[in-house]
């Protein structure tokens, strides 16, 4: 059983190192509403949040992270440049693990500054491996926007962009789409056409509020969808390559380079990767020894749509990560109505660094 | 004293005295009808509780019960790793019922997940918030439809007449349970194709946390043993 002074004295610790910045101290209620939260991460928050009744607002939650409320009071204030850090409980409903804990601390820092945000994306980076100085760990790095940038660059429809970065944080139907679309496995056909659909419309009763004419704009689209060409396999090979992408970030680096020749599009974001690695280097990180993955961050780290990286034991493989931090400009922009402004920000685990501190000195 | 749940009404409950009759076991309800007890002819030491078919899970689960007869959909919806607190121990060739997502038929458009997906996201993009699907079966619904990877809709709560929460405008369509599918069709709704959540039947499960004194073991065991002389 951990000793709650010796907790909370570890959240000291990591809190100090943000704190030395300059930044802001945050606190926020533990009762959120539940919209925003609903908004953003649809039903499954359901499934990971403690929800209660207010009378008044309605249905609300235990805070399950303090990202997305810190998003919400700064871009409901100003858009202007702030660092933020916080150090309290968050909680969880465990469903699939039981024995996870309900309840746990977080520590975390949030950058919302568009100056030079490769600089900003390493601050984060170096803070939180700061904060972890003494503890075995292995480090994994990888880049949402390098991999949304190769989706908006495929020569094809915008519909079907649209909809693969919709599905970018779920692989799965990722790939089920990426596969109709460049023909490897079938696609919805137009089950009819909407001429057909206007002379058997009066067999139907209408119900509910989706209506006739979304119908037939669907119908539409699909026999669009059917008629045109399947994305390149060129491109797509690019894509699964990106994908599949696991080396050190100098590799990678010089990989991407290669390929934002053949793909245009994506030659912003890896810049950008550049100048990041360039920041981490100059401030003492063996990035010929940094691990980067294409698809890292795609699946627990929803909203993150640039740097993404994750802290991890090198020891316990089953721990959950130690920190994990990214980039979430779009973020800003859906709660900012209009306003948006670049953020990056991280999230640390005192309850298991301290584990792996106790743990190292054994 | 083994404590058997029996669901306490209706077709169900009739049905699982046929069927432990047929096994030679004859449930007796209490002389007073209205009384939610019994117990079984020429065995002592069974005691017949007879629960809401939806609460024997979490009797079982408790460990209240000892035995009991329920769908698997209520065990699942409701026991989170369930097979860790029941065992099935017969299922019970009844009671058979689909856990499915149905929507309205007029939607020519939508056939399988990935529809229901593209519609999603177009629906809300059209009406400003997320397609509705109403539902009492909450967990098994959100579980079925992240590993299928459909986004952007939300789960309203329905726990009856789910058939009709379409036609009343409290959902864009509904994950229910139908065994013949007339109640859906009465409703104007349709199966998608791919949306079968789960199979569900009748079924004795064991509960995995309940204390089992040597005579109850003694008692469960020969009760199984008859039970199992059929099959």
């Amino acid at each position: 059983m951990t000793d709650l002074k010796d907790l909370s004295r570890e959240a000291k610790r990591l809190a100090v190192v943000f704190e030395a910045t300059g930044a802001e101290v945050v606190e926020l209620d533990f009762l959120q509403i539940s919209n925003v939260l609903l908004d953003l991460y649809g039903e499954d928050i359901r499934g990971r949040a403690f929800i209660t009744n207010d009378p008044v607002y309605g249905e609300m939650m235990l805070r399950p992270d303090f990202t997305i409320p810190i998003v919400e009071q700064h871009m409901a204030n100003s858009v202007s440049t702030a660092r933020y850090t916080y150090c309290g409980k968050v909680f969880r409903r465990q469903e699939e693990f039981p024995d996870r804990p309900r309840e746990f601390l977080q520590v975390g820092y949030e950058i919302f500054d568009g100056t030079n945000t490769e600089k900003a994306d390493a601050e984060v980076f170096l803070l939180v491996n700061e904060a972890l100085n003494g503890i075995p760990i292995r480090i994994a790095t990888g880049d949402i926007g390098i991999l949304m940038a190769a989706v908006r660059s495929l020569s094809t429809t915008e519909t079907r962009k649209k909809a693969l970065l919709r599905h970018i944080w779920r692989p799965q139907r990722f790939r089920t789409l990426l596969n109709q679309f460049s023909g490897l496995s079938s696609k919805p056909h137009p089950t009819q056409d909407v001429e057909d659909y206007n002379k058997i419309i009066d067999k139907f009763e209408i119900i509910g509020s989706r209506n006739v004419q979304e119908i037939k704009e669907r119908l539409l689209k699909l026999k669009l969808e059917s008629e045109i060409d399947p994305i390149d396999p060129e491109e797509v090979k690019i894509l699964d390559d990106i994908l599949s992408l696991k080396d050190t970030c100098t590799v990678a680096l010089s990989y991407l380079e290669k390929v934002s020749k053949k793909m245009r599009g994506i030659e912003k974001t890896v810049d950008s990767f550049a100048k990041r690695l360039e920041f981490l280097e100059h401030n003492g990180i063996n990035v010929d020894l940094l691990d980067f993955e294409g698809s890292y961050g795609r699946t627990s780290m929803e909203y993150y749509d640039g740097f993404v990286f994750g802290f991890y034991s090198e020891i316990y493989k089953d721990l959950a990560p130690v920190a994990t931090g990214g980039r979430y400009d779009a973020l800003t922009e859906r709660m900012g109505q209009g306003k948006k402004i670049p953020a990056v920000g991280a999230v640390l685990r005192p309850d298991l660094t301290l584990l792996l501190r106790e743990n190292n000195h054994d | 004293m083994i404590r058997l749940g029996i669901p306490s009404k209706g077709r169900l409950m009739g049905q699982t005295f046929d069927w432990f009759s047929e096994r030679g076991i004859n449930l007796v309800r209490s002389d007073s009808d209205r009384e939610y007890a019994g117990h079984i002819q020429g065995i002592k030491n069974v005691q017949l509780i007879f629960l809401s078919a939806s609460e024997i899970p979490r009797e079982l689960s408790a460990g209240r019960l000892h035995f009991g007869v329920t769908g698997n959909d209520v065990i699942q919806e409701k026991l989170v790793l369930f097979n860790q607190l029941v065992k099935p121990i017969s299922e019970l060739g009844f009671g058979f019922a689909d856990l499915i997502i149905a929507i309205p038929s007029f939607w020519v458009d939508v056939k399988t997940l990935d529809d229901l997906d593209a519609v999603s996201a177009q629906f809300r993009d059209k009406h400003g918030y997320r397609l509705r699907i109403a539902t009492k079966y909450h967990r098994l619904l959100r579980e079925f439809l992240m590993k299928a990877g459909v986004a952007d809709y939300q789960i309203v709560d329905s726990q009856g007449a789910t058939e009709g929460a379409v036609k009343n405008g409290l959902a864009e369509a509904i994950a229910d349970i139908t065994s013949t599918g007339d109640t859906l069709k009465a409703n104007h709704l349709k199966i998608l194709s791919d949306g079968l959540i789960l199979k569900s039947q009748a079924t004795l499960f064991k509960s995995l946390t309940s204390d089992f004194s040597q005579e109850e073991n003694q008692v469960a065991n020969s009760l199984l043993k008859k039970l199992r002389a059929k099959n």
